[in-house]
């Protein structure tokens, strides 16, 4: 620890409870921050996490118990009381106009009365000083996660916080951005400034904080210096019983292509976005097919002409289950026995402010049963979402609550199971557990090994290299819109798959490059 | 003490059906002011307004009378709403709507046709309507063009349209110059319901409407389609469901709803084609559609309470002396705290008792 003995705390929460109706989100949470330290907080979903720095933040109110900022009683009204005392937060979602520029974004998130062009050059210094690139103009739709992510970053930096707060921050970046942002946040560390960080990657947290909190079931567990605990005790920790390894069916594997991608090129919809270029692939049935990359070369462009959201030029570019069916209705490649699962669970995946049973509906109107001559059947519908929260242990308040209320992993239970409880022939899924804490992405990522060895083709689009290590059979990536041959598992190195990623002239990424500039130019 | 508007984690169910009732307490209040001002006694005005016309049999079959356009349009307008889709224009197809219906009417008068007539003219009106409705829709689809300026500025080339047929060709050669059609004949009528009254026929198909909406939205795929295009356009786009279809869809729907009302208008109350058959239905149809929470059931309700508006501004005008625009001056404060109050759904109001201390003069 960095703590100097006979150090104040900056920040103590005493007793802190929140209560909503008969649940207790936090209970009596006792939590100490002090600066010069980097201390993260630790839970499943539903364990308090958010609902704790939320109050740290001013979002709601406190129940009962009391902030203490530098020793002296606060009341924290809003998040604007907030950042007015120095606490700044990233949030897991980010809270960014898409149509506005990155400065203008970055003022509307500030409080002072600074000019727009003095502000503008105040946020280009800070992103040089901290080595976080951003063009002030740029508008934020073309971004990606990852320079959203910055900008969320920059504008909390340029409130020259004492307390950053970080809500799962590299949920969304690749080793080499979260490389990044740990240099970062030692730096910050380094100036003094105390950072809770909120985190499911446990390696992660025994690597960068100094020390940690755990939750579970609203109340804290324990405080601990993660560096003398070893991933198992922490997890066995935060969830109180050990978690299950993913278990590998072996012997499945057939050599029937499920899913065929045909020298797919596509032209963006949006002028910025990314070509595809002569994209091919295969995916047998009982094969789980992994593609990394950094975020922002085409997985999106990928999935939209996957599912059907985009046509692609030619019925064969895409074939599935041996139909052509590339210029089909993503609800006819749901009939065909396809399915999909989108990365964002939240206005893409689920509407947002409906009901699970309508959300059942969303994606099971097309091939489920769930429609008789035009009017809906509710009990099915409903049915399906009980069937979804028993196998994938879906946590929520009542029977059928609205999709925003379910905290981001058992939202996310709730996507891929409604999918999978369809026994599609063919799964598309884009960063299947984006955001998702330990137990939830295990159950959802041994769901995937099972559909395949049930014979399905499953496509994995994935930032998170340890997640396609853990469960690929084969792995592509991802570049600049082009996709490379795909390698068995085995032979995908960290190094290897680095290389690709960053576009690299390293064997087969000299053939992608070559192959991209012959498409492109 | 301090303010503050907090996001529910849920929509409140109770808001969502107290939050109109809000509105019009406020609007209540507000118009008491405005009387007061008026130098009225504010008690006896509001019982003018809202209760008197409740006393009659005669001013509430108006009431009714007056409902029918505004539930058929609203219901109509909601459909469009809910799925964002902003026709403002429901006027124009009202309009149009009563004038192809009265085509028919003008063209068969006094030739001793049959019962056809009535039945052909409802078609004609509610063709004409989605068709009209068509224009907003397609510029839209087709240019991006936006759906709110093309809908409204269509209801004055609807008017203008209209005001030339009746002085023009379509007026009644024994009119006495007057801008208005002959008579309609009786086939080309709509009944009335009791014998000496004006309630007619129409309101029986407002609450068939109402009853197809409710059907619609709560219990097909189409109705959910409208709400899931509204409420998340990427995730409507994902389950499969065509936006651009559905602008269509909706401005079909509700111009035909608005030129049905519009030719039962006509062919109603009204008796024959003129300037002035709506008081603004098409406008009102609006408030009518948001004060309803864009719920068939609650248009209905809303419906009967704003024609009860429309009904108590002309006893206010005749025995208060207060000008008829008063009612639009109502009209407009209702939707205003409509509006307002709808964020209560989604936001609670909270009451913080202490200002933080290392904060100060933050909002």
């Amino acid at each position: 620890m960095r703590r100097v003995p006979g150090d104040q705390p900056l920040l103590r929460a005493i007793g802190i409870t929140k209560r909503y109706g008969t649940l207790l989100a936090n209970d009596s949470v006792d939590l100490d921050l002090y600066p010069r330290e980097i201390h993260a907080l630790l839970g499943e979903n539903g364990a308090g996490k958010s609902t704790l720095v939320k109050i740290i933040y001013g979002l709601i109110q406190p129940s009962a118990g009391e902030l203490q900022w530098m020793g002296e009683k606060v009341v924290l009204s809003g998040p604007s009381a907030a950042r007015a005392l120095g606490i700044g937060m990233v949030f897991q979602h980010f809270s960014l106009f898409d149509n506005l520029t990155v400065a203008e974004n970055v003022a509307l998130g500030l409080d002072g009365a600074e000019g727009f062009a003095a502000m503008s050059a105040r946020l280009a210094q800070v992103s040089r000083d901290y080595g976080l690139p951003l063009d002030p103009k740029r508008e934020v739709w073309r971004l990606s996660v990852g320079e959203r992510q910055r900008i969320e970053i920059v504008r909390m930096l340029m409130q020259d916080p004492k307390l950053l707060i970080l809500d799962e921050p590299t949920a969304v970046l690749t080793p080499q951005e979260a490389d990044q942002l740990f240099v970062v946040l030692e730096r910050l560390r380094g100036e003094g400034r105390a950072i809770l960080y909120i985190s499911h990657k446990l390696d992660e947290v025994k690597r960068i904080s100094d020390s940690a909190t755990i939750l579970r079931g609203g109340k804290k567990v324990a405080t601990c210096n993660p560096r003398q605990e070893t991933a198992s005790s922490l997890a066995r920790m935060m969830v109180g019983a050990d978690i299950g390894e993913v278990k590998v069916t072996g012997g499945r594997g057939t050599t029937v292509p499920r899913l065929v991608i045909n020298d797919l090129s596509l032209e963006p919809e949006d002028p910025h976005g990314v070509f595809l270029r002569g994209v091919s692939l295969e995916v047998k049935g009982g094969e789980i097919l992994g593609i990394a990359g950094v975020a922002g070369n085409g997985q999106d462009e990928l999935f939209a002409t996957l599912s059907g959201e985009r046509v692609s030029r030619h019925a064969d570019n895409v074939i599935i289950d041996g139909h052509a069916a590339g210029q089909l209705s993503i609800t006819e490649r749901r009939r065909l026995g396809a399915a999909f699962v989108p990365e964002e669970r939240l206005g893409h995946g689920t509407a947002p402010r409906m009901r699970l049973s309508e959300n059942a509906l969303l994606t099971g109107h097309a091939a489920s049963g769930m429609v008789h001559h035009g009017f809906i059947d509710r009990p099915a519908t409903l049915a399906s979402v009980d069937k979804t929260t028993n196998i994938f242990d879906v946590r929520k308040a009542r029977r059928d609550p609205e999709a925003v209320s379910l905290s981001g992993g058992n939202l996310q239970k709730f996507i891929v199971g409604r999918e999978i409880l369809r026994e599609p022939g063919v799964l598309v899924v884009s960063q299947p557990t984006w955001g998702v804490d330990a137990a939830a992405a295990a159950v959802i990522r041994q769901a995937l090994i099972e559909l395949s060895g049930r014979g399905a083709a499953v496509l994995v689009i994935s930032q998170d290299l340890d997640e396609i290590a853990e469960i690929a059979d084969r792995v592509a990536v991802m570049f600049h819109g082009h996709l490379s041959t795909p390698m068995l598992r085995a032979d995908a190195t960290r190094e290897k798959l680095g290389l690709l990623m960053g576009g690299s002239s390293a064997g087969q990424a000299v053939e992608a490059m070559e192959a991209s500039r012959a498409v492109g130019a | 003490m301090q303010l503050v508007l907090e996001r529910r984690q849920e929509r409140s169910a109770l808001v969502a059906i107290v939050s109109p009732l809000i509105a019009i307490a406020l609007t209540l209040v507000t118009m008491a002011i405005l009387f007061a001002l008026l130098g009225k006694n504010p008690v006896t005005a509001l019982i003018v307004y809202f209760i008197e016309p409740l006393t009659d049999a005669y001013t509430l079959q108006e009431i009714a009378v007056k409902a029918t356009p505004l539930v058929m349009i609203g219901v109509g307008l909601s459909l469009c709403y809910l799925a964002n889709v902003w026709n403002i224009g429901a006027e124009g197809q009202f309009t149009i709507g009563a004038v192809a219906g009265s085509w028919l009417a003008v063209h068969t008068n006094g030739t001793g046709a049959g019962y056809w007539v009535l039945p052909a003219m409802l078609i004609m009106g509610a063709a004409a309507g989605a068709l009209y409705a068509m224009i907003p829709a397609i510029c839209k689809v087709r240019f991006g063009a936006s759906e709110i300026l093309t809908s409204l500025m269509l209801v004055y080339v609807a008017d203008l349209f209209m005001d030339y047929l009746v002085r023009g060709p379509w007026r009644d050669p024994k009119g006495m110059n007057f801008p208005t059609t002959a008579e309609f004949d009786p086939v080309a009528t709509v009944p009335t319901l009791i014998d000496g009254s004006r309630l007619h026929a129409g309101a029986i198909l407002a609450l068939i409407v109402v009853m197809l909406a409710t059907v619609m939205l709560g219990r097909t795929i189409k109705g959910f389609e409208i709400r899931v295009v509204g409420a998340a356009p990427r995730a409507a786009r994902f389950a499969g469901f065509n936006s651009s279809q559905l602008v269509i869809f909706t401005f079909a729907v509700s111009g035909a709803l608005a030129g049905l009302a519009g030719i039962i208008e006509v062919a109603g109350p009204v008796g024959h084609l003129q300037p002035g058959i709506s008081p603004g239905y098409g406008f009102t149809a609006i408030i009518v559609a948001f004060l309803g929470r864009l719920n068939p059931v609650g248009i209905l309700i809303a419906g009967l309470f704003l024609a009860l508006t429309f009904i108590g501004g002309e006893g206010a005008q005749i025995s208060l002396k207060v000008p008829l625009d008063l009612t639009k001056v109502f009209q407009g404060i209702l939707l205003f705290y409509v509006l307002a109050c709808d964020s209560l759904i989604v936001h609670r109001i909270r009451l913080i008792a202490a200002q933080p201390k290392a904060a100060p003069g933050t909002a």
